[in-house]
């Protein structure tokens, strides 16, 4: 594996690699997102108690899915990055954190959208809701760390200490959270033989699933671009490209 | 002279040193000891006198004011060794960091968090918490505050490099804070309620547990980084 890996990286051998996947990461979020949102926003069948309403669960799950997804390939980029010493994968946590973090307030809101009519109020302290706020503020320790650095390199290194400390507590707060109070229902997709959503407005659902997935990844990989060049900004490669272009 | 060199020789004398400058400089264990008594003491006057109110919110007025005032003490953790070069030694030396962290901890708990432990019955009096809570509170707080000092100190290793790390120290580090408290005042809750709170003790010991074992270990990493 390390014969495989090693030569990315080389920030070049990296910055391409993004170039080739981008596209593809592109088109499976605008075709799967399109497909996702006409289906579910407009053709699949109201509930029978919430009516339409119900209809945000296209949004909400899929940003609550990835805020967590997100968070996971965070640290493991921290992880590869302290272990091997990988300036791109240093590189690839600040990349993913601000757009976690978005996904993460993108549940939080549209939740709370949801709960206003069905619960009564726009907050509850209830545990899902609650460990969630607590990941979007572990988004915003990572990234005001890394930001709080003059020296770049150091500030990297720190954002990833400070990930993988929170990928342990994740668990811990969310378990914490899920006995001390809850009114969030429990997960219908995941027991995937016996559904407890029905299969008109499961189909559209995952397909969000993948579509919002996509997004993320694309998003990460544009911005991975971004600080890749910034800093390799003095080398030759940069320049090359930046003069062809 | 033959000097004797060994781990716990290490341990002790990182650990005396630090007990020792605290002790000649008082403010830093009275301080706040007196923020967490004025704090438990803004309470009473922001949600009213009722006894019965104050007793209901006892152990999570506690607790939260045990939080903020072992916030205090973390700043200065590393700052002073920072600023003077000692940290730098206590990297460069052949002993390894995470012990003379771990003293540094132990340090810090002695100075903030055990004279809150035995302080906690006259703030529970104060706060007309009942005498079934009281034991339970003592307990949590016991285990509850070195695991405190632990991850505190994490996140003091990451900012000691920063300028005005105290701020962006307190956002990292309270949200990991999140799951003692959680624990502990459900602890301090069924205790009042007279049912056996020992589960939630489990909890808080194994998460000290594990603290005490992986804790030095991100906050020596984080200290390599800062000083670097």
């Amino acid at each position: 594996m390390w014969k495989w890996l090693h030569p990315y990286a080389k920030a070049e051998r990296a910055y391409k690699l993004c170039n080739t996947l981008l596209p593809y990461f592109v088109t499976v979020t605008a075709v799967c997102i399109a497909v996702g949102w006409i289906w579910g926003l407009a053709f699949a069948p109201a509930d029978y108690q919430q009516k339409d309403s119900y209809r945000i669960i296209f949004i909400h799950v899929p940003s609550a899915i990835l805020s967590m997804g997100a968070y996971s390939s965070m640290a493991i980029a921290a992880i590869v990055a302290l272990v091997w010493q990988l300036r791109n994968a240093e590189l690839a946590v600040i990349a993913i954190a601000p757009v976690g973090a978005a996904m993460t307030a993108i549940a939080l809101i549209t939740g709370a959208a949801w709960g206003k009519p069905m619960w009564g109020a726009w907050w509850v302290w209830d545990a899902r809701l609650t460990s969630e706020l607590i990941l979007l503020f572990l988004y915003f320790g990572v990234l005001s760390l890394y930001h709080a650095f003059e020296d770049k390199k150091s500030g990297g290194r720190a954002a990833c200490i400070l990930a993988i400390v929170g990928v342990i507590n994740l668990p811990i707060i969310h378990f914490s959270v899920e006995w001390w109070n809850t009114l969030h229902q429990g997960s219908t997709i995941t027991k995937f033989d016996t559904s407890a959503i029905d299969s008109s407005m499961l189909w559209p659902l995952l397909i969000n699933i993948l579509g919002f997935a996509a997004f993320v990844g694309a998003l990460s990989l544009v911005r991975l671009k971004n600080e890749i060049l910034q800093v390799e900004k003095h080398r030759p490669w940069v320049r090359q490209l930046v003069s062809r272009g | 002279m033959k000097v004797e060199h060994s781990y716990w020789h290490l341990f002790v004398a990182v650990y005396r040193k630090d007990v020792t400058l605290a002790f000649r400089q008082r403010a830093e264990i009275v301080n706040p000891l007196l923020f967490f008594l004025i704090v438990i003491s803004l309470f009473p006057l922001a949600i009213g006198p009722e006894p019965a109110l104050l007793g209901r919110m006892a152990a999570g007025i506690i607790w939260v004011a045990a939080l903020l005032s072992t916030m205090l003490g973390l700043d200065k953790l590393f700052r002073d060794d920072y600023a003077d070069g000692s940290l730098e030694q206590m990297i460069a030396s052949p002993y390894p960091v995470s012990l003379s962290v771990l003293a540094k901890v132990a340090a810090h708990w002695t100075i903030t968090g055990l004279p809150m432990v035995l302080m906690a019955p006259l703030f529970a009096l104060l706060m007309n918490l009942d005498s079934q809570a009281l034991g339970a509170t003592i307990l949590t707080l016991l285990i509850g505050t070195p695991l405190l000092s632990f991850i505190g100190a994490i996140g003091a290793a990451l900012t000691v490099g920063l300028q005005k790390g105290g701020i962006l120290m307190s956002l990292l580090v309270l949200p990991l804070y999140i799951p003692v408290l959680i624990f502990a005042t459900s602890a301090i809750d069924t205790a009042s309620m007279s049912v056996a709170y020992g589960g939630q003790l489990a909890i808080l010991g194994a998460m000290l547990a594990v603290a005490i074992v992986t804790a030095p270990i991100a906050i020596s990493s984080a200290l390599r980084v800062s000083v670097s």
